[in-house]
């Protein structure tokens, strides 16, 4: 994928292109391949979790502004997965769409988060630039919320994710005002606060977020940032990056590509 | 869900969908409304103490009296806003020294603890000694126990009951800024919310904690006074409105700089703070607070009290100027709570993306409704009752026809 | 801390008397004494309730680390598929679809992944589901293959006509709108129109069977757009003219005007 991109292809789809290229002349081989890969797999998904080890990960996300199509698979699997109330008020990641209008006066909107995708909007003032955006919880390596929690029941993991302790939170909402982007909320069930956790629970199972498993055109990157060579690690070496409120200085680790100076 | 749909269809452009529900009500606005009148009293008490202005002396235990009863109340709308209540303890078990939360805390122990009850004994130790002497039953007992078994009354001890009552209010003076001044932290500390994020913030709070503490001691003090059938002390009223002028327009003055600071620099939030202002805030924030609670009675003090000219710009009869003093607290105390539903509501009513606009729907019942707010404005003066049966403020207790010359 | 600024009260504010436990004055007694048994009793009640956990990694229970990992898995991951499915993932995993996970369309497979007969997936085939990514929305990129849900065979399922594991249409796109809709809509309503989207862009056969191996071609020069607007060009009157020496003559045509919506509309 990578080729209805907007604009022109940066070289490093023009690498990947050509990549696929090939491997489409080797398919001749590729079963034998795959078939042996897929042994691997199964193997890993089936063999009880081996000993995981924190200090040697440090997770982040990116995401490709350009690729996002808006469909709200993310925001659906995010709610099936990680029991996320169904309610249009509480939501893990959810998917924004601007319309951006000749005079440079954007629209934002995000129906139910984007769930059920989106309705078409009808613009009369004609559109000078359309997009959408997925956000989540940008796992800060600063993070405000676990700056402010009175009790230490939100924390930064040591591989980078930032987590609440369900056992121990009391409730005081403090974390979710201290969040600049708006991705902690209170369950309404629990009385506690609750966030995205980078499905937690998956990647110390060697899988990836829910969100980025079902994401259909790859806009969202999941990996560690340390290591060289990691869909992550590609993705910010090819990609200009930037974050979320650079200015309040909390170094997010959610990184966007293509990211509008509208989007907020 | 109901009030929550009803809130997604008053939304003016756009908000995170997880700010649909707004997170600090009712209850938080009375919190910091509360501990502002604590730290208000207890500076009135210290002025008698530590600097000596020895007009306002017949309110002095009345104030301490009342910091106590506001003190006591003050973390139960705090804990009432708990998702789990009942795990509130755990702030004291593992506080996190990053979070300011957390050091309220250790701001309220200190306070209550070392400051506010250490004084209390203090100043009424000596009376505690004699008045459980003549008396009997249960008021003996009470008495008694709260001496805690000093009954000493030698010179040497009642001398070092003044000097530690004066050291204690001497540390209590900061530990009063300290304890509103942390409040408006909590506020002012929070960078991700531009209409809070203010190093102002604790100052702006602790000013108007003042001028909130100083005029519910002026109502306190008339109310009480004339409940008893006293004459009042209008030396000492006068004094007090004219301390309340001049916090009045320090407090004015913070205020209006923090405003206009923010105009002349219009951050990128300038424009949403704008429209907040203008709109869902514009009869709390320009009507309640800053004409009703502050113009208006600012013009009524300055043009009666002593503070500008020596009689008054206009001169009036003492019964119809304690009067307008207790016109001017009230609508002071009005002021001051619009100003803490400002901070605290008005800093959510607009959303961090700054593109849109949500509302407050207060409740009437449960636990953040307003029934509990209001019981929990109530129930301070309550406990001041309770605590002036105990240990009675007024000059005549101090009385003590048996003790003679001591 | 309150033992040692008492003692500090009593020597320093009679600095006269020398520290005596003998000549404590009864009030620092008592409240020694009081505060003592406070600190005693929090002290107590701190030991018992002490998370064990706390404080092993940083400020947090550790347990709570445990616990979050403990949740249970719902989205089994595409790999898990391959083991019963072999010849769909094959088969998927070659189509453009490839990056489309299979629990995407099918649900969360965990379940399934256990208890196979139990626990079937679902699989949507109603016409409502496909147009969730396919449907035609601007905020959508360019190039991405979208449909008008009304417009694109009325009333037939999707996968009548298109496998979604291998979701290459039955025939070739008649209409270059099937996949650049959002230039498609915009040149429709513009000056342009009436032109072919042939007539600027030489578009070869097969770009419509491998789209992204062979691409259409673009204009390169000024003397294209020339064709027609040009001072001597031999088109309609009606058809504005500039003259191609003096126009703004160090950019290219479209580097001012969008050819899909040129200006003056």
């Amino acid at each position: 994928m990578g080729e209805w991109k907007r604009d022109a292809r940066e070289p490093s789809e023009q690498i990947s292109g050509s990549r696929r290229e090939f491997l489409h002349t080797c398919s001749l081989a590729a079963p034998l391949l795959l078939l042996g890969l897929r042994a691997a797999a199964v193997e890993a998904w089936a063999a009880p979790e081996a000993a995981y080890n924190a200090r040697e990960h440090y997770y982040g996300m990116g995401v490709d502004v350009a690729r996002c199509i808006g469909c709200g698979r993310c925001v659906e699997a995010c709610k099936n997965e990680n029991d996320v109330p169904r309610e249009p008020y509480y939501f893990r990641t959810w998917v924004e769409r601007y319309v951006v209008g000749p005079a440079g006066e954007a629209e934002v909107d995000s129906p139910n988060g984007g769930i059920a995708g989106f309705p078409p909007k009808p613009s009369e003032k004609g559109v000078l630039r359309t997009f959408f955006v997925p956000k989540l919880c940008n796992q800060c390596a600063d993070p405000p919320c676990v700056q402010v929690c009175p009790v230490g029941a939100t924390f930064a993991t040591e591989d980078g994710v930032v987590l609440v302790d369900r056992d121990y939170c009391i409730g005081c909402r403090y974390c979710v005002q201290a969040c600049p982007y708006g991705a902690r909320f209170l369950d309404p069930r629990t009385h506690m606060a609750d966030k995205c956790t980078f499905c937690y629970h998956r990647v110390v199972r060697g899988l990836v977020p829910a969100c980025v498993e079902v994401c259909p055109t790859g806009a969202r990157v999941f990996g560690d940032i340390r290591q060289r060579s990691s869909p992550l690690a590609r993705f910010t070496r090819f990609n200009k990056i930037m974050t979320l409120k650079p200015h309040l200085n909390t170094k997010p680790k959610v990184f966007y590509a293509a990211l509008d100076q509208e989007v907020r | 869900m109901e009030p929550l749909q009803e809130v997604l269809r008053q939304v003016t452009g756009y908000i995170y969908p997880n700010e649909v529900e707004l997170h600090w009500g009712l209850l938080v606005v009375v919190y910091p409304y509360l501990t502002g009148l604590v730290a208000g009293a207890f500076i009135l008490a210290s002025l008698v103490r530590v600097f000596n202005v020895k007009e306002v002396q017949p309110t002095y235990r009345l104030a301490l009296l009342t910091a106590l009863a506001y003190l006591i109340v003050a973390p139960l709308p705090l804990l009432a806003h708990l998702g789990r209540p009942s795990r509130a303890f755990e702030i004291f078990l593992t506080p996190n020294f990053h979070s300011a939360m957390a050091m309220f805390g250790f701001v309220y122990a200190w306070y209550l603890m070392v400051v506010l009850l250490l004084e209390i004994w203090f100043d009424y130790r000596k009376d505690l000694v004699l008045w459980s002497k003549r008396e009997t039953g249960v008021r003996h007992w009470l008495h008694r126990l709260l001496t805690l078994g000093a009954g000493d009354l030698s010179p040497r001890a009642l001398r070092f009951d003044q000097s530690a009552g004066r050291f204690i209010t001497i540390i209590g003076i900061p530990s009063a800024f300290l304890l509103h001044g942390y409040v408006g932290f909590i506020f002012g500390s929070v960078k991700a919310n531009p209409w809070w994020s203010s190093v102002l913030m604790p100052i702006v709070f602790l000013f108007s904690a003042i001028v909130s503490g100083i005029a519910l001691m002026l109502l306190l003090y008339l109310l009480s006074t004339l409940l008893r059938s006293k004459p009042v002390d209008m030396v000492c009223m006068d004094k007090l409105a004219t301390f309340l002028f001049y916090d009045l327009v320090v407090d004015f003055s913070l205020e209006m700089l923090d405003f206009i600071h923010r105009l002349y620099e219009a951050e990128e939030s300038i424009q949403i703070l704008s429209l907040l202002v203008s709109s869902r805030l514009f009869l709390s924030l320009v009507i309640l607070q800053a004409l009703l609670g502050t113009v208006l009675p600012l013009l009524l003090l300055g043009s009666v009290s002593p503070a500008l000219r020596n009689r008054g710009i206009v001169s009036l009869p003492d019964e119809l100027r304690r009067l307008l003093y207790a016109g001017a607290a009230v609508l002071i105390q009005i002021g001051i709570f619009s100003t803490r539903w400002n901070v605290v509501i008005g800093g959510q009513l607009f959303s961090k993306s700054l593109r849109g606009l949500t509302v407050y729907k207060m409740q009437l019942l449960g636990l953040e409704g307003l029934f509990v707010s209001g019981f929990l404005l109530v129930l301070p003066l309550l406990v001041l009752l309770v605590l002036i049966i105990v240990l009675p403020p007024w000059p005549e207790a101090e009385q003590h026809p048996e003790a003679g010359a001591s | 801390m309150e033992r040692a600024r008492g003692s500090q009260l009593a020597s320093g504010l009679l600095p006269n008397q020398q520290f005596d436990p003998h000549l404590m004055l009864q009030q620092l007694k008592s409240l020694l004494i009081a505060f003592a048994v406070l600190a005693g009793g929090l002290a107590l009640g701190r030991h018992f309730l002490m998370p064990k956990t706390f404080g092993q990694r940083g400020h947090y229970r550790a347990a709570a680390v445990d616990a979050i990992e403990k949740q249970p898995v719902h989205y089994a991951g595409r790999e898990a598929c391959a083991a019963c499915h072999p010849e769909i993932v094959d088969r998927h995993s070659k189509a453009r679809h490839q990056t489309v996970a299979c629990e995407v369309c099918h649900g969360p497979a965990a379940a399934h992944t256990e208890a196979p007969t139990e626990n079937k997936l679902p699989a949507p085939r109603t016409r409502g589901y496909c147009p969730l990514c396919h449907g035609y929305d601007p905020s959508r990129p360019t190039g991405f293959p979208q449909i008008d849900p009304v417009a694109h065979n009325p009333l037939k399922p999707c996968i009548t006509c298109h496998n979604p594991h291998q979701p290459e249409p039955p025939h070739v796109p008649e209409e270059c709108s099937a996949c650049h809709g959002e230039i498609a809509r915009t040149k429709a309503v513009s000056r342009h129109a009436l032109l072919a989207f042939t007539q600027c862009h030489n578009t070869p056969l097969q770009h419509k069977v491998t789209p992204r191996l062979v691409r259409p071609d673009k204009p390169r020069t000024r003397e294209f757009c020339g064709g027609c607007h040009a001072q001597d060009a031999r088109s309609p009157k009606e058809i504005p003219r500039i003259d191609l020496q003096t126009h703004g003559s160090r950019y290219l045509c479209w580097q001012c005007h969008y050819p899909h919506r040129p200006e003056g509309d």
